[in-house]
């Protein structure tokens, strides 16, 4: 039975993330996972503030539905269908142990030392996650849609501005990973 | 009954995101530093996949189930708000190692201080509605 718990790889994985994007077309709907936060701004008076929060967001309430799903989703595969490690490179992992003390690479699913509940004491985890956490809601927004949006839907259109937000996403990360880590961490 | 479609397809989705690991960040840390093929994989599949697939649906005029028009929009015309935009974006990515399908994901999977970076996603959104008017598109 260990089969169940082992990860899928990227060939069934690829695939069956397309084969999420035919079915949301086929019913009318676009393959994105951020225009959500803008219906909850809405949902939650935002439109008060701001015109951009100002439009008919019952009409998208099927997007929370596809949320609350992810969250369902999220909850049976951790735990039932997961031992909720991840291995990655070891060159990798040695690195992230010898440069920023991380060491739960191949034991964990996220690392503890930032993502575990006793972490959040540290007030500088706690603005790593609140700060990207805005870096990414105002940068998906702003782009237009973030990595199912511009690099699974935008991209299988052959929309060039999709092509260039998704060079943005890989910059930015690139940035954040080889410069700004070293100064955070 | 058709809220209950969504709720299968996110079910769907969030154990794909799980279970590919795409929703782990140490595989976004990995693909940063150029440490696999696993992400790039996943994407590349996908989009290839995609790529025939809105090819032979748009050759072929299917419609959606309902007559609609199919959501396959070109999208506005310009560059800056999706270098800019974009930039903000993966910088965020590469901080939380999450995007925005996996929050939630994750937010199920028992990690409760990804709730953390929802808010912040939230508030950024939020943000951006205030002073999007100040900024070249």
């Amino acid at each position: 039975m260990n089969w169940i718990y082992e990860p899928w790889p990227w060939y069934v994985s690829g695939p069956l993330i397309a084969l999420i994007m035919f079915v949301l077309l086929l019913i009318g709907k676009q393959f994105g996972m951020s225009s959500n936060l803008r219906t909850a701004c809405a949902a939650m008076g935002a439109g008060k503030a701001s015109d951009f929060f100002k439009f008919d967001w019952r009409s998208e309430r099927w997007n929370l539905m596809v949320v609350l799903g992810a969250v369902i989703g999220g909850f049976i595969a951790a735990n039932y269908l997961s031992d909720n490690t991840v291995e990655i490179n070891p060159q990798v992992a040695k690195q992230l142990a010898s440069d920023y003390n991380l060491k739960s690479a191949g034991d964990t699913y996220l690392p503890p030392e930032i993502f575990s509940s006793e972490a959040l004491g540290d007030p500088q985890i706690l603005g790593v996650l609140l700060l990207g956490g805005l870096l990414v809601g105002f940068g998906a927004r702003y782009a237009g849609g973030c990595t199912s949006g511009h690099a699974i839907s935008g991209l299988s259109n052959l929309q060039l501005p999709s092509l260039i937000a998704v060079l943005g996403f890989f910059v930015g990360g690139l940035i954040m990973i080889h410069f700004l880590y070293p100064l955070i961490f | 009954m058709r809220y209950i479609t969504y709720l299968v397809i996110g079910v769907f989705f969030g154990i794909i995101m799980y279970k590919s690991e795409a929703a782990s960040w140490f595989r976004i840390y990995e693909m940063f530093q150029f440490g696999s093929f696993h992400m790039y994989g996943i994407i590349g599949s996908a989009l290839v996949i995609g790529m025939i697939g809105v090819q032979i649906l748009k050759r072929a005029s299917i419609k959606p189930l309902d007559g609609s028009e199919m959501s396959l929009n070109p999208k506005d015309k310009g560059w800056k708000r999706y270098l800019f935009g974009g930039i903000l974006f993966g910088l965020g990515w590469a901080l939380t190692g999450a995007c925005p399908g996996p929050m939630y994901v994750l937010a199920g999977s028992g990690y409760f201080s990804i709730l953390i970076v929802i808010v912040g996603a939230i508030v950024g959104t939020f943000l951006y509605g205030l002073i999007k008017d100040k900024l070249p598109h």
